[in-house]
């Protein structure tokens, strides 16, 4: 039998050949990008603003197209996140796009819990793939990657600075999703008033430690613009699907009577720009950003939660067998020692129980015992009376017999008497007897 | 046939009116990739002689084994050895990071028995490393080491498989997509090409050996092609490190007496079909079966075994759909449950011990009770009854001396009388 040795050559560095001519790998971004074509991108945005700052109305404009959707009202109890996905499809590329608002956000008295919703919402998205990841056998290639990538954020366009409630939600989200601050209904605002908005927007971002989502400058084809439109954030956008006419084309623009605000004109709004970076440069940064940041974050923090180390205390690596064993046999013996628990508080309570019993026998025996005792003194009493009667009854009895013999005695001495008396007295007919 | 991932079936899309911009997706795609560069490991098996080193050289048109770095064919082997080497290299902007792995001494030896092993081996430490890597809490950038192809060569006898090949195969084509060669195919002639190619299929079909199988595409000028290159499989292929002069033109060929096999003259061999099917447009997709079936089937057994721990796994077919943890979460619930019923078990029985004792203990009570109450009952009679004797007792008694008393009185009087009577009597 051959014995077997398996040689490994040490990686001590990669050295680099040239090649004698046209190999084709040059092709394997292609064929990439093929398979990806053929299957389909998928993206997922969140938009988080107040009810009534336009995130419907963006949104069909972004996408040229009309969402389902109702304008909600003010009357929201608490914040529900509503999720809606569409198929859209632009020259031969596939896109699964899925929009979620939230309802009724900023709407009530107490904002407190706004933020709650939204940062569970995020969560489970991001536990729907880890759970997937973790399966036994899993099907990631075809799963259908829920998890938010981009969120806009709308600021209400006050033109002084961002609300408290901005600040919390945007601080705590900015560890969970790629946030990308927009202005909303920006044509309420004047330019100037505009830039000194954005300025103090920045600046309070800043100093509250919130991280947006920047767009890359380390790739060199796009360095350029997007490190020009990081410096134009947050963008002051303007949504609407409405067309006017303007000189022999029709535009997408809201009416007012001293104007018209076009949205395509990147003079009036950032809306242009928001397009551009949202879609047609970032769209896979922004894919890629939540998967290998975001999610990883959530992953690590679920797994530590979880008990998962990667080495061991002597810092050697764990392998995944090893863990997962460990956390098993931990798994059982735990259930183990709830089950001895259970038991021994049963024995425990059938012992003290029984003592209960006990005790309580005991004391009606106690109690029977003293009846008894009881009992038998007034028998004795009753014995005593008995006797006591009993000698009486004799006494008199004595008495009775006696002073009958003495009666006997004496009427036959008296009966002798009265005989006497008698034949006198038919002898003597004149006798008197009384 | 391998069994590959279903892909979604498109649903009609919405078409939009106007530009929005995400069809510029597959751009940053394509930008994005260039950017991080691209891994390959193609895997080599064959016995010594049947040219691996060369064809890897032509494949690849660059001297991987040169003075420098030798190949292991300029080594002696007494037994199977797995050696990797990795190079960088560079073409039209893309960065590709090719590793060639050879196995030097496969079937060299007289008993080849397990000569399979040490390759079995290196394909399932490289999936190990990664499933470990992928699984640890902090992930960093997971180089792909997996083995994305293996090019088996079959020695050009004109027969058919030998048993070493086929066995080889058939351990394999689970781990590793598998893609058999014929080489050195310029010894055999087109027609005793085809004939061998023809026996070579037959018996892969026999064994039901799992060989590589190229996708069917949407656009049927590719399934065209496509099917065109199935007919020729296996390829018979011919490599060569030298490039001579052939009407004028520099190509890569070997140089006989008769004549130059031209390496990429598609009517020699079919040295193009491979590279163009490997590099050019199937190397995508050999990564990503790799990925997606190979790779998964490891992991499943591998995480199967972990949680199974020996159970019998007719039990344990539907728990494959869930986590280790998640199984482990609903073992869990199921103990919760079960100990939940053991515990209403044992209370509802300890009740009923205890209603029972309490019910004696109530009898027992009753009973003395009861008997107490006779025994009561059975006094205050006597009682009453010495109060009736006594009664009667007096009675009597009472009777007796006012009768004593009545007596008295008459004899009293009677002696009275009697004296005055005697008195009179006297007189008289």
């Amino acid at each position: 039998m051959a014995s077997t040795e398996i040689a490994r050559q040490a990686g001590e560095g990669v050295r680099s050949v040239p090649l004698a001519g046209h190999v084709g790998f040059d092709s394997m971004p292609d064929q990439l990008v093929n398979k990806s074509v053929n299957r389909g991108f998928c993206f997922n945005i969140l938009c988080v603003g107040e009810t009534g700052l336009g995130k419907s109305t963006l949104m069909d404009t972004l996408f040229n197209t009309k969402f389902e959707g109702e304008p909600t009202q003010h009357s929201q109890p608490g914040v529900t996140l509503k999720s809606n996905t569409y198929e859209l499809q632009e020259s031969n590329v596939r896109l699964k796009l899925t929009v979620v608002n939230t309802v009724g956000f900023g709407d009530q008295i107490n904002k407190e819990d706004s933020y709650k919703s939204i940062v569970e919402f995020i969560d489970t998205q991001f536990e729907a793939y880890l759970q997937e990841e973790l399966k036994i056998k899993r099907t990631l290639h075809s799963y259908h990657d829920t998890r938010i990538h981009a969120c806009l954020y709308f600021i209400a366009p006050t033109g002084h600075s961002l609300k408290s409630l901005d600040l919390v939600t945007m601080k705590k989200l900015d560890s969970k999703v790629n946030i990308i601050p927009i202005v909303a209904k920006s044509d309420a605002i004047s330019k100037s008033e505009l830039a000194k908005f954005k300025i103090k927007i920045t600046s309070e971002l800043v100093s509250n430690g919130v991280q947006i989502y920047q767009f890359p400058t380390d790739d060199e084809s796009v360095a350029e613009i997007n490190s020009t439109m990081n410096s134009h954030l947050p963008f002051a956008v303007v949504g609407s699907t409405e067309e006017v006419k303007l000189g022999n084309k029709m535009v997408k623009a809201r009416q007012y009577p001293w104007g018209t605000v076009q949205v395509e004109n990147e003079n009036h709004c950032d809306f242009v720009k928001l397009r551009e970076m949202l879609i047609r440069v970032n769209m896979e940064d922004l894919r890629e950003q939540t998967h290998t940041r975001h999610y990883e974050l959530y992953r690590r923090c679920k797994l530590e939660e979880m008990g998962f180390k990667d080495t061991d205390p002597d810092s050697k690596p764990f392998s995944l067998q090893e863990t997962y064993e460990a956390k098993r046999n931990e798994f059982m013996g735990e259930l183990q020692k709830k089950e001895e628990e259970m038991r021994q508080m049963f024995v425990q309570r059938v012992k003290e129980k029984e003592a209960e019993l006990k005790e309580a026998e005991k004391e009606l025996h106690d109690k029977f015992d003293r009846l008894k005792k009881l009992h038998q003194d007034e028998k004795k009493k009753l014995e005593e009376k008995k006797k006591g009667l009993d000698d009486e009854v004799n006494t008199f009895k004595q008495k009775k017999t006696a002073a009958e013999l003495l009666l006997n005695q004496a009427q036959q001495a008296g009966g002798a008497t009265t005989l006497k008396r008698d034949k006198e007295r038919k002898n003597n007919p004149w006798l008197c007897t009384e | 046939m391998i069994e590959r991932p279903e892909t979604a079936v498109p649903s009609i899309a919405r078409n939009l009116e106007g530009y929005v911009g995400f069809a510029n997706l597959p751009n940053q795609v394509y930008r994005k990739s260039v950017k991080r560069g691209f891994e390959f490991t193609l895997m080599v098996v064959g016995e010594s002689g049947l040219g691996k080193s060369t064809l890897i050289n032509s494949l690849f048109l660059t001297d991987l084994y040169s003075k420098d770095y030798p190949g292991p064919s300029q080594r002696v082997k007494k037994t199977v050895q797995v050696e990797q080497s990795k190079v960088l290299i560079k073409e039209g902007g893309v960065q590709l990071t090719l590793t060639i792995v050879d196995t030097p001494g496969f079937g060299d030896a007289v008993d080849n028995s397990n000569c399979w092993q040490p390759v079995i081996n290196y394909i399932d430490s490289k999936c190990e490393d990664f499933l470990n890597a992928e699984s640890r809490v902090n992930r960093r950038s997971m180089p792909d080491n997996r083995v994305h192809c293996c090019l088996y060569f079959i020695a050009p006898s004109g027969h058919g498989l030998k048993p070493l090949d086929i066995e080889f195969m058939k351990r394999l084509h689970d781990k590793v997509n598998v893609i058999p060669l014929i080489a050195k195919a310029d010894t055999l002639t087109p027609e005793e090409c085809q004939l061998f190619k023809k026996q070579i299929m037959k018996e892969i079909q026999e064994h039901k050996i799992k060989i590589y199988e190229f996708p069917d595409t949407e656009d049927d000028e590719d399934n065209r092609l496509i099917r065109k290159i199935k007919e020729k499989m296996p390829l018979a292929v011919v490599g060569s490190n030298v490039v001579v002069e052939v009407n004028g033109k520099k190509v890569r060929g070997r140089q006989y007496p008769w004549g130059v096999a031209e390496v990429e003259n598609g009517e020699h061999c079919d040295f193009t079909v491979l590279r163009n099917m490997l590099i050019r447009t199937h190397m995508q997709d050999l990564k990503d079966v790799t990925n997606n079936v190979h790779y998964e089937n490891y992991r499943s057994k591998k995480l199967a075994a972990v949680t199974c721990n020996g159970v019998d796994t007719s039990k344990t077919k539907g728990q494959l759909t869930k986590s280790p943890l998640a199984q482990m979460e609903e073992e869990r619930r199921e103990h919760v449950m079960k100990m939940k019923k053991m515990e209403a078990e044992m209370e509802q029985v300890f009740e009923m011990k205890v209603k029972e004792k309490k019910q004696k203990l109530k009898d027992s009570e009753a009973e003395l009770e009861r008997r107490h109450e006779q025994m009561k009952r059975n006094l205050e009679a006597q009682y009453k009854e010495l109060e009736e004797k006594r009664r009667v007792f007096e009675e009597e008694k009472n009777n007796w001396e006012t009768q004593q008393r009545i007596l008295e009185q008459q004899k009293l009087d009677a002696s009275k009388t009697m004296e005055k009577n005697k008195k009179k009597g006297k007189i008289f």
